[in-house]
């Protein structure tokens, strides 16, 4: 319980409504979600996982005909209020894709892109980032001799990792990731999990995933959808062992979805 | 399953014989041409005035005249076309106007070369007082191929994939950082591609240039752009149906048409070079 106060509230969603077009993705979403911790999102296809996800950084905004009621709070701010700069909210809030997706550029200048965007010139200080964000991501050592080779000679679980080092060189506090091992084989996902162990000492990550075993690996807090609810949210730990609500128990006992 | 292989094999045939009819057809005519154009090509033909009224002497003005209002019409199409594509594919929300301006775009790109030189006599030459000039037939031409540029540019831009910008945008890129440093670098190649052989289609057009820029016969050079100029396409009309002594320069003729043609295809030629070298560089 001590250890419990300690913990800041990093994202706070309230009466979240979204919609696609007169679609209703998401209905009436309250949730916390802590800061430096790392929060799963489970639950069947469909169920809005990624649109949530995508709520967060506003990515959703780039879908014609998108519309959100409600409030998304980060640190305090409302990011979908009238003076929120969505360019500085991307920065602050990374994004890895579920499938992987680098730019048909070098190794180093996928890495580069973002600071680059972001006013960096000096060669010396991108290589800083390039070398500290490879390092992070546990790519440094496979890939450090042939940073100007293109980044599509990477294999799968490279890319993956090469798009989480780009994500981490602009530098954000929090990282999003949807689902971003479906795509790997069980070694590469291995890498993943372990980089996001990692990673959970500085950011405050969210991941989408549909492998049970994974959320409860990697995950501080999970939190089941169901049909564009929030039905259950809590310690990974008691929504694996004891969930409350029955259709959580469904889910993860593998009797729907 | 045998009769499903036979009719298979006879689909196959026919479509074999038909591309070998037509490749027949244009090597026939490329043939001809050069057989009896590449005689007449010389020096003097390239680089000296016409005379009597072209039944001797060279095509100077006529090359000259038609690279003007080609580089006249790159001018002002390209970044036309582009921005226009750009604006298109990556702006402006699917709506019943746009759905609008997509159609007009395609429908303008079957118009008839001469009602875009009617248009071209009336609002450049007439209405904005530019007389026959280089600078309204560049206009002319420009219009006429814009939706080719268009459409091409547009093609090029849906290519990239969605991902090349979500990427971008999730990274703290604006829209236009993501689309002048992820999308255009890869799609400018096929921008560029389909740009060039429209422009090709422009050099070798008569119509559009008939009542806008092309003189009969007009020895000296241009000095500005609102000068009439000669132009090939013209140029080798001229000498095949309206020249008094028509059957007895068909050498001039020769070889008006082969330096056309071999404009043309060079321009063409251009564009595939630019699309298997850049291939070469960004692949996905
Ligand atoms: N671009 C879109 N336009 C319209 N509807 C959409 C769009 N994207 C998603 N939806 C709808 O919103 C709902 C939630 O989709 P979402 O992609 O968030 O599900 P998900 O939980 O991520 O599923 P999965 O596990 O399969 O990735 C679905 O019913 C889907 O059809
Ligand atoms: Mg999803």
């Amino acid at each position: 319980m001590a250890e419990n106060q300690e913990i800041r509230s990093k994202i706070h969603v309230e009466n979240m409504n979204f919609f696609y077009g007169s679609v209703q993705a998401l209905f009436d979403i309250n949730i916390e979600l802590p800061e430096k911790k790392v929060t799963a999102f489970i639950g069947p296809s469909g169920c809005g996982k990624s649109t949530f996800l995508r709520t967060l950084n506003r990515m959703n905004d780039i879908i014609d005909g998108t519309r959100l009621e409600g409030k998304v709070l980060i640190d305090g701010g409302d990011i979908y209020g009238p003076i929120t700069d969505v360019v500085e909210l991307r920065r602050k809030v990374g994004m890895i894709f579920q499938k992987s997706n680098p730019f048909p550029k070098s190794i180093f200048d996928n890495i580069a892109y973002g600071p680059r965007l972001h006013g960096v010139k000096d060669k010396g200080k991108l290589m800083e980032i390039v070398e500290s964000c490879l390092v992070k991501s546990a790519l440094w050592d496979e890939v450090k001799d042939r940073l100007d080779k293109s980044a599509m000679s990477l294999s799968g679980g490279q890319q993956q990792r090469l798009c989480i080092a780009r994500a981490l060189a602009i530098n954000p506090d929090i990282v999003l990731m949807d689902e971003p091992a479906s795509a790997l084989d069980p070694k590469s996902t291995l890498k993943i999990e372990d980089l996001i162990g990692e990673l959970r000492k500085d950011y405050t990550i969210i991941i989408v995933t549909h492998n049970m075993q994974q959320a409860g690996r990697v995950s501080d807090n999970t939190a089941f959808f169901y049909e564009g609810r929030l039905i259950e949210y809590g310690a990974t730990e008691q929504i694996f062992t004891k969930p409350n609500e029955k259709q959580t128990e469904d889910y993860i006992t593998g009797r729907f979805g | 399953m045998t009769g499903k292989r036979r009719s298979e094999k006879f689909a196959f045939w026919l479509m074999r014989s038909i591309t070998y009819v037509v490749v027949i057809f244009i090597a026939y005519i490329i043939f001809k041409i050069l057989i009896n154009g590449l005689p007449v090509i010389s020096w003097n033909f390239l680089f000296s005035e016409p005379e009597k009224s072209g039944a001797e002497g060279g095509i100077l003005p006529a090359i000259l005249g038609t690279l003007y209002l080609v580089i006249g019409t790159i001018l002002v199409a390209l970044p036309l076309g582009m921005f226009s594509a750009i604006y298109l594919t990556e702006y402006a929300k699917q709506s019943k106007f746009t759905q609008t301006i997509r159609m007009a775009i395609v429908t303008l790109a079957g118009v008839p070369s001469i009602v875009f030189g009617l248009f071209g006599l009336g609002l450049f030459v007439i209405t904005l007082d530019f007389g026959a000039s280089i600078i309204a037939g560049s206009l002319t031409l420009a219009c006429m191929i814009l939706p080719t540029i268009i459409v091409a540019s547009e093609e090029s831009l849906k290519a990239v994939p969605k991902y090349m910008r979500e990427g971008s945008l999730a990274l703290g890129a604006t829209k236009w950082e993501t689309i002048y440093k992820n999308v255009l670098p890869y799609a400018l190649p096929g921008m560029m591609t389909g740009s060039i052989l429209g422009i090709g289609r422009a050099a070798g057009e008569t119509a559009p240039i008939l009542l806008t820029a092309a003189a009969f016969f007009l020895p000296e050079l241009p000095s500005s752009v609102f000068d009439q100029v000669m132009a090939l396409p013209y140029h080798l009309y001229i000498l095949a149906t309206q020249h008094p002594e028509a059957q007895k320069i068909l050498p001039m003729q020769y070889g008006t048409a082969l330096v056309l043609l071999l404009l043309v295809v060079g321009l063409n030629l251009f564009a595939v070079i630019i699309r298997i070298r850049v291939r070469r560089k960004y692949k996905w």
